[in-house]
C-alpha cells in the first residue's frame, strides 16, 4: 500500500566528488563526513523531513556501500514510515538491458516508477553535495501560488564567481526567460542551486522525450531545463538567502567545517527550529584531561583530549594525545594522534594513527595547501609530511 | 529467546529524594548523557536478551519519555522487545489494593504478565548498581550449576554504608547460599554483598509469586530464600568487574567523580568492548568551544557550549557556561545555564536550571549543593 502524496523528493546522491580525492576514494561525495557527526546527505535529507517531506527516493550509483548503509531505513531521519519514507534507488537491470545512470535527468527517469507510485503532483529534484538549510515547503507553496510548471532556487552570487554557475536570466517577477550554463560574460548573478520543483505531468513528459533523444547527455542543466524554456513552459527562479555551499573540494570542505566555529558563525548548527538529524553511534561523553587546551573548535562524543586544540573541528572518538598540537585542521571519527605530533592545516581522514612527534603540514598562509590523510593511513613516529601533500590509501610509510 | 528481562525501576526512590522528586531512580542522569537503567538495558540488548519488562510504581512520565519505543537501545520489536508495565490497580480500588514496596509484591503485581513468558529464565535487575556485566556468562553458570536462582554479589570489605542498605550472602566453596543478612549493621571484614542482579529459573519464579500471593509474604530475600534454603537451590555468582552502588545523593556525587578520575572504572563501563552503554538519541550537535574556554579534567557531553573554566566537572547534553563562569568540580545535568562571571562549586543542578550572573554558590564533597529542574538561582 502506497500513500498519495503531494509532492515527493528524488535526491541525487551518485555523485562521485572526484575533486575530493582520497576521501572520496571509497565513499560517495554525499557519504562524505562534515562538521563533527554529519555526513553531507544529513542535510538535504533533515531539510526534507523538517519541510514536511517525508517520502524521498535516494539515488545512489558511485561506491554505494557506506551510503547505503548510512541511510538504512531512515530511522534517524524519522523516514522509516509504513507506506512511503527514504528508499534507496541503485541502478538496476531492466528487460531490454541494464544502465548506469547516464546523467541527472536519466536517474529520475529510469525511477519514474517510484515516483508514479505515490501519485504527487509535484516532484522535488534535489542533490547530495551541499550544506544548507532550506524550507523547501516555501519553494513548494511559492510554486503552487506562481501555478508554475517548474521553479528552480537561486542563490545570488558574486559576478566573478557567477561563470562557475549555471545562471538564470530572469524579468522584475522572477520568471526565468534565458539559462545560461556557466556564461563567461553573465547577465545576471542568479546562480541555480540545483534544486528544482517540477509538476509531475510535465517532468515525466520532458523526461521520457529526453529520453529518446540520443544526442541528449539527459542532464537536467545541460538539456531538461532548456526544453522546457523552449517549450515555453511557466519557469521561475526562487532566490534563497542563506548558507549555502558546495562542498565539492578539499578547500572548500575544509571551510565549511571551519564556519561552524565562533561567536556567531556563519553557519549555524545550534538551531533548535531546524534540527540536522544523523545517525548516530553509541560512544561515551568525551573526556577533556589534565593537560589538555582546547579554543574555538568542535569536539564530539568519544573524544579523548590530553593535547592542545585550536580552531579545528573533532569527529566523534578521536584520541588527542599528551603535548600533541592540533591547528585549523579537520580530524575525523576515530583517529588517533600520539604523543608531541604537530598537525596544521590538514584534513586527517577516519582510523588514521598518527606516530609521536609527527609533523602534518604547516601552519596556514595564503597561499600554503591543505594537508590530506586518507582513511586508515597510519603513520610511523617522526614522519612529516609537508604542507598540500595528499596521502591516499596507496601511500605507505616505508617509502 | 533464552532469558526475559525484568527491571524494577522503583525501588531504591527513597535513597535519592532530591533527584526522584520528579522521576523514578531508574531516570536519574547520570555520567553526562545516561540514565541509571541505560546500564541495566545495554547489559540486556549486550548479552541478547530482547525481551524486556519494566516494573513502574509511581513518577514514571520520565521513564517512558526517555524509553519511547524502544530503538535507541534496538528494543522496538515485534515480538519481545521492551514493556512498560504500569501498576496494576483494578477499578474498584481500595485500602486493601495498595502499591507494592519490594520486588516480591511488584512481581505479585504482574503475575498475569509472568504466566505469558515463554523464556526458560529471566535476569532481574534493580537500577541502582551501574556496572557493565556480561549477563550471558551469569546465565550460563547458572544452568551448569543447576540452581533455582543465582544471585549476583561482589565481594568487598564492609563498612557501615554498605551494612545499612545492603544485603550479605554466605555461601559454601560451591556457590550455594547457606545464609543471608538483610542490612547486618554488626557485620565485619570481607563478605559478598548483593548487587540486586538474580538470575531465576522461569517456572520456578511463577510458582514462588503464586505461593507468596497465598501465603501474604512480601520479601523476596526473608520469606522465600531464607524459609526454603534446603528445600531449594540458591546460588551466588560473584562479579568480577567494578561497579557501582549508589545509595544515597552523597554516593552519586562520589560516583559521578570517580568516573572523572578513576579511569580503570570509567573504561570498565563505557569502553569494554563489544558492550557499548547505549541511550536515548537527542541529535545533539557537537560541543563547542570558544576562545578564552579553558576546561580541564572533566567529562562533556555533546550539544555544550563552553566559554569559561570548567575543572573537574560533568556537563550532560546541553549546558551553557558562560564567559567568565567558573564551574568546579559540579554536575551540571541536561542544558543548565552558568550566567557571566559566576562561580560556583561542587553544585549539582537539575535539568534546566538557571545559575544567574554572578553568581558565588558552592557546597562540599559530603553535602554537594543541589538546585532542583527548572529552578532559577
Amino acid at each position: 500500500m502506497y500513500k498519495k502524496q503531494q509532492c515527493v523528493a528524488m535526491l541525487l546522491a551518485g555523485g562521485q566528488g572526484s575533486r575530493l580525492y582520497t576521501l572520496t576514494e571509497k565513499t560517495a561525495k554525499p557519504a562524505v563526513p562534515f562538521g563533527g557527526k554529519y555526513r553531507i546527505i544529513d542535510f538535504p535529507l533533515s531539510n526534507c523531513i523538517n519541510s514536511g517531506i517525508n517520502t524521498v527516493g535516494v539515488l545512489t550509483q558511485y561506491q554505494p556501500l557506506v551510503l547505503n548503509e548510512y541511510i538504512g531505513n531512515g530511522q534517524p531521519w524519522d523516514l522509516d514510515r509504513a507506506w512511503n519514507g527514504v528508499m534507496v534507488l541503485p541502478p538496476y537491470q531492466g528487460k531490454n538491458g541494464a544502465d548506469w545512470y547516464k546523467g541527472t535527468a536519466n536517474a529520475i527517469f529510469q525511477n519514474l516508477d517510484f515516483i508514479r507510485r505515490y501519485d504527487p503532483e509535484y516532484v522535488l529534484v534535489l542533490s547530495g553535495d551541499h550544506i544548507y538549510k532550506m524550507d523547501y515547503s516555501a519553494m513548494l507553496s511559492d510554486h503552487i501560488r506562481r501555478k508554475a510548471d517548474c521553479t528552480i532556487a537561486v542563490l545570488n552570487v558574486s559576478l566573478s564567481e557567477a561563470s562557475r554557475f549555471g545562471i538564470m536570466n530572469t524579468d522584475e517577477d522572477m520568471r526565468i526567460l534565458e539559462f545560461e550554463e556557466k556564461p563567461e560574460k553573465p547577465k545576471s548573478t542568479n546562480a541555480s542551486m540545483g534544486i528544482y520543483v517540477f509538476n509531475r505531468d510535465q517532468l515525466e513528459k520532458y523526461l521520457i522525450e529526453d529520453e529518446s533523444d540520443p544526442s541528449s547527455s539527459n542532464d537536467f542543466g545541460k538539456n531538461i531545463i532548456p526544453k522546457m524554456l523552449a517549450g515555453g513552459l511557466k519557469m521561475y527562479a526562487y532566490p534563497f538567502n542563506g548558507y549555502w555551499k558546495d562542498v565539492g573540494t578539499i578547500e572548500s570542505l575544509w571551510e565549511a567545517n571551519m564556519d561552524l566555529l565562533g561567536h556567531r558563525p556563519k553557519f549555524n548548527l545550534y538551531d533548535e527550529n531546524w534540527r540536522i538529524f544523523s545517525r548516530n553511534t553509541p560512544h561515551p561523553p568525551h573526556r577533556i584531561g589534565n593537560s589538555a587546551s582546547v579554543s574555538n573548535s568542535l569536539i564530539t562524543e568519544g573524544c579523548d583530549i590530553e593535547g592542545i586544540v585550536e580552531n579545528s573541528v573533532l569527529f566523534s572518538g578521536v584520541r588527542v594525545e599528551k603535548g600533541a598540537y592540533i591547528r585549523d585542521s579537520i580530524i575525523m571519527s576515530d583517529v588517533v594522534i600520539k604523543k608531541s605530533g604537530t598537525i596544521n592545516y590538514s584534513i586527517i581522514d577516519e582510523k588514521c594513527v598518527i606516530g609521536e612527534k609527527c609533523v602534518i603540514g604547516r601552519t596556514k598562509t595564503a597561499d600554503s595547501g591543505i594537508t590530506v590523510i586518507g582513511a586508515g593511513i597510519v603513520l610511523d613516529d617522526g614522519v612529516d609530511i609537508s604542507a598540500g601533500e595528499m596521502l591516499g590509501s596507496k601511500w605507505n610509510s616505508n617509502r | 529467546m533464552l532469558a526475559a528481562g525484568i527491571v524494577f525501576s522503583n525501588i531504591h526512590d527513597s535513597n535519592l529524594p532530591e533527584l526522584t522528586k520528579n522521576r523514578t531512580v531508574a531516570s536519574v542522569p547520570f555520567g553526562c548523557r545516561y540514565r541509571f537503567i541505560d546500564f541495566a538495558l545495554s547489559n540486556f540488548v549486550n548479552s541478547n536478551i530482547f525481551n524486556i519488562m519494566v516494573i513502574t510504581h509511581y513518577n514514571y512520565q520520565s521513564l517512558m519519555d526517555h524509553i519511547g519505543s524502544g530503538k535507541d537501545w534496538d528494543l522496538a520489536r515485534r515480538s519481545g522487545g521492551i514493556k512498560i508495565l504500569p501498576p496494576f490497580i483494578t477499578a474498584h480500588a481500595n485500602h486493601t489494593n495498595e502499591l507494592y514496596s519490594s520486588r516480591l509484591e511488584a512481581l505479585k503485581s504482574v503475575s498475569y504478565v509472568l504466566k505469558r513468558l515463554k523464556e526458560d529464565y529471566v535476569v532481574m535487575t534493580d537500577c541502582d548498581v551501574i556496572c557493565n556485566i556480561d549477563f550471558e556468562d551469569v546465565i550460563n553458570k547458572h544452568i551448569r550449576s543447576g540452581a533455582d536462582m543465582t544471585t549476583v554479589v561482589k565481594s568487598v570489605e564492609l563498612n557501615e554504608r554498605i551494612t545499612e542498605a545492603d544485603t550479605v550472602y554466605i555461601a559454601n566453596e560451591k556457590g550455594r547460599v547457606k545464609d543471608l543478612y538483610v542490612n547486618p549493621s554488626n557485620m565485619h571484614g570481607k563478605a559478598d554483598v548483593g548487587l540486586n542482579i538474580s538470575v531465576i529459573n522461569r517456572r520456578f519464579l511463577e510458582m514462588i509469586v503464586t505461593d507468596s500471593i497465598a501465603h501474604g509474604y512480601a520479601s523476596m530475600e526473608r520469606d522465600v530464600i531464607l524459609k526454603n534454603l534446603e528445600k531449594y537451590k540458591f546460588n551466588i555468582y560473584r562479579y568480577s568487574g567494578r561497579s557501582a552502588r549508589i545509595r544515597s545523593f552523597e554516593d552519586y556525587f562520589t560516583h559521578s567523580m570517580q568516573l572523572i578520575n578513576d579511569h580503570e572504572f570509567r573504561n570498565s563501563l563505557f569502553s569494554e568492548k563489544n558492550r557499548p552503554i547505549y541511550t536515548k538519541v537527542r541529535n545533539s550537535v557537537p560541543t563547542k568551544y570558544m576562545i578564552g574556554s579553558a576546561a580541564t579534567n572533566s567529562l562533556i557531553a555533546d550539544g555544550c557550549v563552553v566559554e569559561g573554566t570548567v575543572e573537574n566537572s560533568i556537563l550532560f547534553r546541553g549546558v551553557k557556561v558562560s564567559r567568565n563562569a567558573t564551574v568546579r568540580n559540579c554536575i551540571l545535568m541536561q542544558e543548565t545555564y552558568v550566567g557571566e562571571n559566576s562561580y560556583i562549586n561542587c553544585v549539582v543542578s537539575d535539568k534546566n536550571a538557571t545559575i544567574r550572573d554572578g553568581r558565588l554558590l558552592s557546597g562540599a564533597p559530603e553535602l554537594p549543593y543541589y538546585i532542583s529542574k527548572d529552578q532559577t538561582v
